[in-house]
């Protein structure tokens, strides 16, 4: 993976300008949805044809009919379409998805925010 | 699956957070994969790689050629693929077509030279409109295509992604291929705008 990827200038001058660079993701669970689905996709796991199958019809769907109120999110859309493969492989299922969320939700204050040296913090299964 | 999963309203970081952590358990993903590749699409994948790509056939006529010829294999030259990248097409503007690019379907995007694709690519207002009134939009980004000038758009796909070959703005002829790439960006590639000559850009 990170083999065919060469080290890039990010500065100086081989670099083009940055404002260039909009923000990519408007938050950052909209990273962690995309950095899920392409290690899984490196991994094995997700066919990236299936998955993207799913997402155009999310997509094609909520343009038919946009939920009242609800603005356009192009990550909802990802990860519908992500939950809805590995739920029909029975990889995770839905149900396993909403107990899980449901837990994560009702932490306490402070333990809502993710930090990189205690991910999965209260879940360690190994 | 039913559609009532993920209803309006439902906290989807925490619906992230919960999928993601199923996966890990199961062994099926690890966190520090997952955000090498956030950090891969987020800083090292990215419009540079094809602004570098551009500045190369500006001063290459051979890697043009190829470029022409065959987009994935001359890009992948340079070092840039990635697991959605693998066909290519370089679409090349000129005096008399302007190319620009647009997926009606989702949003399929050369991520290895272009990174992730921007807001308004993902727009279903733009998906739409540029296909049914592309002057009008090319207009709307400041950019003037003369009515003697082709207009061509292009609907990528999951078989097909493109990238455009800007035209090399005049005034340039003594620019170093580092200087050239640096006045190449991400919507000069997807053909919505021209490439600025010089001090043109604040």
């Amino acid at each position: 993976m990170t083999a065919v990827l060469p080290e890039l200038d990010i500065d100086g001058p081989a670099a083009p300008p940055r404002s260039n660079g909009e923000l990519v993701f408007a938050e950052p669970w909209e990273g962690r949805a995309f950095g899920l689905v392409m290690a899984l996709v490196d991994r094995g796991v997700l066919a990236y044809d299936a998955f993207r199958d799913a997402l155009i019809a999310r997509i094609a769907a909520w343009e038919a009919a946009p939920p009242p109120g609800e603005c356009w999110s192009y990550y909802r859309c990802w990860l519908q379409a992500l939950e809805e493969v590995l739920d029909q492989q029975a990889l995770v299922v839905t149900g396993d998805v909403d107990a899980r969320a449901a837990t994560l939700a009702a932490r306490p204050p402070g333990h809502d925010h993710r930090h990189h040296d205690h991910h999965g913090d209260g879940l360690h299964h190994h | 699956m039913t559609s009532e999963a993920l209803e309006p309203g439902l906290d989807l970081p925490t619906r992230t957070e919960a999928l993601e952590s199923l996966l890990v358990e199961r062994g099926l993903a690890d966190a520090k994969t997952i955000e090498t590749f956030i950090g891969i699409y987020e800083t090292q994948v990215g419009p540079m790689n094809g602004a570098k790509v551009v500045a190369r056939a500006w001063t290459d006529p051979d890697y043009r050629a190829r470029l022409l010829a065959d987009g994935t294999a001359a890009i992948a030259e340079l070092g840039f693929k990635g697991p959605q990248g693998e066909h290519i097409v370089v679409l090349e503007n000129t005096p008399q077509v302007h190319h620009v690019v647009v997926c009606t379907l989702c949003s399929c995007y050369p991520w290895p030279v272009l990174g992730l694709p921007p807001a308004w690519y993902k727009d279903s207002a733009y998906r739409s409109r540029v296909v049914r009134e592309p002057r009008a939009v090319l207009a709307e980004w400041g950019t003037e295509v003369g009515a003697e000038v082709q207009v061509r758009v292009h609907d990528s796909s999951s078989e097909v992604r493109y990238l455009v070959l800007p035209e090399r703005p005049a005034g340039t002829e003594d620019l170093s291929e580092e200087e050239l790439a640096a006045l190449v960006t991400r919507d000069n590639m997807v053909g919505v705008t021209k490439v600025a000559p010089p001090g043109a850009r604040s």
